[in-house]
């Protein structure tokens, strides 16, 4: 008797479990109708929040037409891309807009992961964007992301160590040399193995006068200047001014050391400027800014080019609505919070002039655009990845180029970008 | 054991027990199969393929070109080098440190619980948490390491190959040896006190001990964990992939793997890579069971 009672009483507690699990689902449906559709927005982490803003402007915007939930992605660029190349190449259908690092373009498209923009949507988000960047969005001539923010490297330095700003790396490297490694005569860079090397060889290479690939599997790499520009960098490996730890620096490094006072030049995104007002207030005091120094002096240099473009996963399961959610993400609204709230460098060339950028960039707000303007944006190819591994590959660690003969290093770099485009071998 | 000596029940009952056996397996062995059986099984079918996740429309049966291409490519070699290197190195270090610690875990008079549990504290730690740990410790900028007498301010540790290894085998070392102090441990409480009092009274000096009594019953004990630990340190993927990520030539055969297959999405060849590093574990692993497993017997205290 005992027994059933108890049983019953279990069943009876189960039950009411259910129906409580039941009624909560149901009411969460309902909240959801009232909201729209929700979109996933994988997108790497802004310390400002500004991504969270956006993502609320948006919603609002909509009308209830959807709700955007950011999710936030790991502060590392091969890390984001791991995650989402897990998903996409899984056919995950969870994420419906993916901010999209500028180098990724090429093999998202080509993987058929992204959608491609067409028509007035097309137009909408192409607007007054910088010619170079919406090259970083498109692929064969499609464009498969709505431009977002961009950036670009400028040269700090210091004024009060440095009269005026060199103009090329080797007038830099003689000043630093000058200047004594106890007085600051060192030069910091992003020279870890890992993407932001790519970055920083890729600029010199561009500066030189050539470039990787011509096409997105042909390698160009013209002997004289890529040559120039390999020496140009083991020079730099190889002489005072690079800082004891260069062949693992990145750009949080180089910006810390540069806050400690103890480099005279950095080269480095825009972040750099309100990071130092905020941690170093007596640096940020002399702190110049220059564009990105060239290899010869009659040649201008072309800065590096990063950025975030926002696309739409061809797994989504809600394309037409992610498109618009994208394009308001992206606006020039959009922009300008990222700006705001996170320093990020609109890639609208009209909102330069707004009180917004010359407030976020005090006195190189100009600077910047024609930095953008200038840049000489990595490959775009399906397969980039392989690009990138193979430079990392043969100049890494940069203090092995002979600054002298850098025809070795440039057999080597030839050979393995020639592979990398072929997707042979490993790397 | 002499205890389960049975006498032979009917034929009719041994078929139904057995096939009971079968009954009560059978959930283990479907698991088994679908975890480990499918994914090698799938992942033998990709290295025979031309398969790119960012070229969906190539493809195709390609042989044994991806294994020729890994096995010919001197970047493979430097790596299997690197991983021989690294494994033999730091499973020496761990076995001689583990084996003073498990002594002196067996022999704490007070105390006992915590001086084991403290010996295991960093074996708790997970593995990508402590190389962060060791890797800020190194940094030249913020860590502590460089601020210590006797080494240079300006030490880039993770700048050069040599020091780099050296950083990478002392957090492998600090990390697993508590694991093999512990394996060892159980090998030590098996051991008969006796033994020890009997050879005390035959006047055995402590190292005579130690190599006469200690080491040749402890064999199993040891020889399990190597093996354990051989398998793993070969393996050998988050200390690197967080500290220098493959730079300065400490790349291991499971950071190259990785490379192809996530970097690269080139599945064909990252697991022509898989398979490889899978068929030198099996190479490992028979080496110890083979080869060594007729010592194992030999040493059974007992026999």
């Amino acid at each position: 008797m005992q027994l059933t009672a108890r049983v019953a009483a279990i069943g009876l507690v189960f039950l009411g479990v259910v129906a409580l699990v039941v009624v909560l689902l149901a009411s969460g449906g309902d909240s959801d109708a009232a909201k729209g559709r929700t979109l996933t927005f994988f997108v790497a982490i802004q310390p400002g929040g500004s991504i969270e803003e956006v993502s609320k402007r948006c919603s609002e915007e909509s009308n209830g037409r959807y709700t955007i939930e950011p999710e936030f992605l790991p502060t590392d660029a091969s890390q984001q891309r791991e995650q989402l190349v897990r998903r996409l190449g899984a056919d995950d259908s969870s994420i419906d807009v993916i901010g999209m690092d500028v180098i990724w373009t090429g093999e998202f498209a080509n993987a058929g992961w992204v959608e491609e923009w067409t028509g007035k949507r097309k137009k909408e988000v192409t607007e007054e964007v910088f010619p170079g960047v919406i090259e970083t969005a498109s692929f064969e001539d499609k464009l498969y992301a709505a431009p977002f923010n961009t950036n670009t490297q400028l040269l700090w330095y210091r004024k009060d160590l440095v009269k005026k700003a060199p103009r090329t790396w080797d007038e830099m490297i003689d000043e630093a040399e000058k200047l004594g490694r106890d007085n600051a005569g060192t030069i910091q860079v992003q020279a870890n193995r890992y993407e932001g090397f790519t970055v920083w060889a890729n600029a010199l290479i561009e500066s030189a006068g050539t470039e990787l690939l011509s096409g997105p599997e042909t390698v160009d790499l013209a002997e004289g200047p890529t040559t120039r520009a390999l020496e140009v960098m083991g020079r730099l490996a190889n002489s005072s001014a690079a800082p004891p730890s260069l062949s693992t620096s990145n750009e949080d490094t180089a910006r810390i050391a540069f806050e400690s006072g103890e480099s005279a030049f950095m080269t480095n995104y825009t972040f750099a400027y309100a990071s130092a007002k905020e941690e170093a207030p007596e640096i940020a005091k002399n702190m110049g800014f220059a564009r990105f120094p060239g290899i010869e002096a009659n040649r201008p240099s072309k800065p590096p080019l990063g950025g975030f473009n926002l696309a739409v996963s061809s797994f989504s399961e809600n394309k037409d609505i992610a498109f618009d959610a994208a394009a308001c993400l992206a606006n020039g609204k959009s922009q300008l919070t990222a700006t705001e709230l996170d320093g990020l460098p609109p890639s609208r060339s009209d909102l330069y002039s707004t009180k917004v950028v010359t407030g976020a960039f005090p006195g190189f707000a100009e600077l910047v655009k024609s930095s953008i303007e200038a840049a000489g944006p990595r490959p775009s190819t399906a397969a980039y990845q392989d690009v990138s591994l193979a430079v990392q590959r043969s100049l890494h660690p940069p203090d092995k180029i002979d600054p002298e003969d850098a025809s070795s290093v440039y057999d080597e770099l030839k050979s393995n970008l020639e592979d990398a485009v072929k997707r042979e071998g490993l790397l | 054991m002499e205890a389960h000596a049975q006498q032979a029940p009917t034929s009719a009952r041994t078929r139904s027990e057995h096939r009971l056996a079968w009954l009560l397996c059978a959930p283990a062995v479907i698991a088994m199969l679908a975890v480990t059986a499918y994914p090698i099984g799938y992942a033998i079918v990709l290295s025979v393929q031309q398969i790119d996740l960012r070229f969906p429309e190539e493809g195709g049966f390609v042989g044994l070109d991806n294994y020729t291409s890994v096995l010919s490519s001197q970047l493979w070699w430097t790596d299997v080098f690197n991983t021989v290197f690294l494994t033999v190195v730091t499973v020496s270090i761990e076995l001689v440190l583990g084996m003073m610690i498990a002594l002196v875990m067996h022999r704490a008079i007070f105390g006992r619980g915590v001086v084991r549990t403290a010996v295991l504290i960093p074996y708790g730690i997970i593995t990508v948490v402590a190389a962060f740990s060791w890797q800020f410790a190194f940094a030249p900028d913020s860590g502590f390491v460089n601020n210590l007498p006797l080494i240079s301010d300006e030490m880039d540790w993770f700048g050069g190959r040599f020091s780099s290894f050296a950083v990478i085998i002392m957090a492998e070392v600090w990390k697993t040896t508590p694991f093999m102090a512990l394996l060892l441990l159980a090998g030590l409480v098996t051991i008969d006190s006796q033994l020890y009092e009997a050879a005390k009274v035959d006047g055995a000096s402590a190292w005579q001990r130690f190599t006469r009594i200690t080491l040749p019953l402890m064999k199993p004990a040891i020889l399990v964990a190597l093996l354990f630990r051989t398998l793993d340190a070969f393996r050998v993927f988050d200390t690197i992939y967080i500290m220098t990520a493959g730079a300065q030539d400490t790349e291991s055969v499971s950071i190259l793997g990785f490379n192809q297959l996530i970097s690269r999405l080139n599945l064909g060849l990252g697991s022509a890579v898989s398979v490889l590093i899978f068929l030198c574990v099996l190479a490992i692993a028979s080496f110890y069971v083979k080869v060594l497993g007729t010592r194992v017997e030999e040493g059974r205290p007992g026999s």
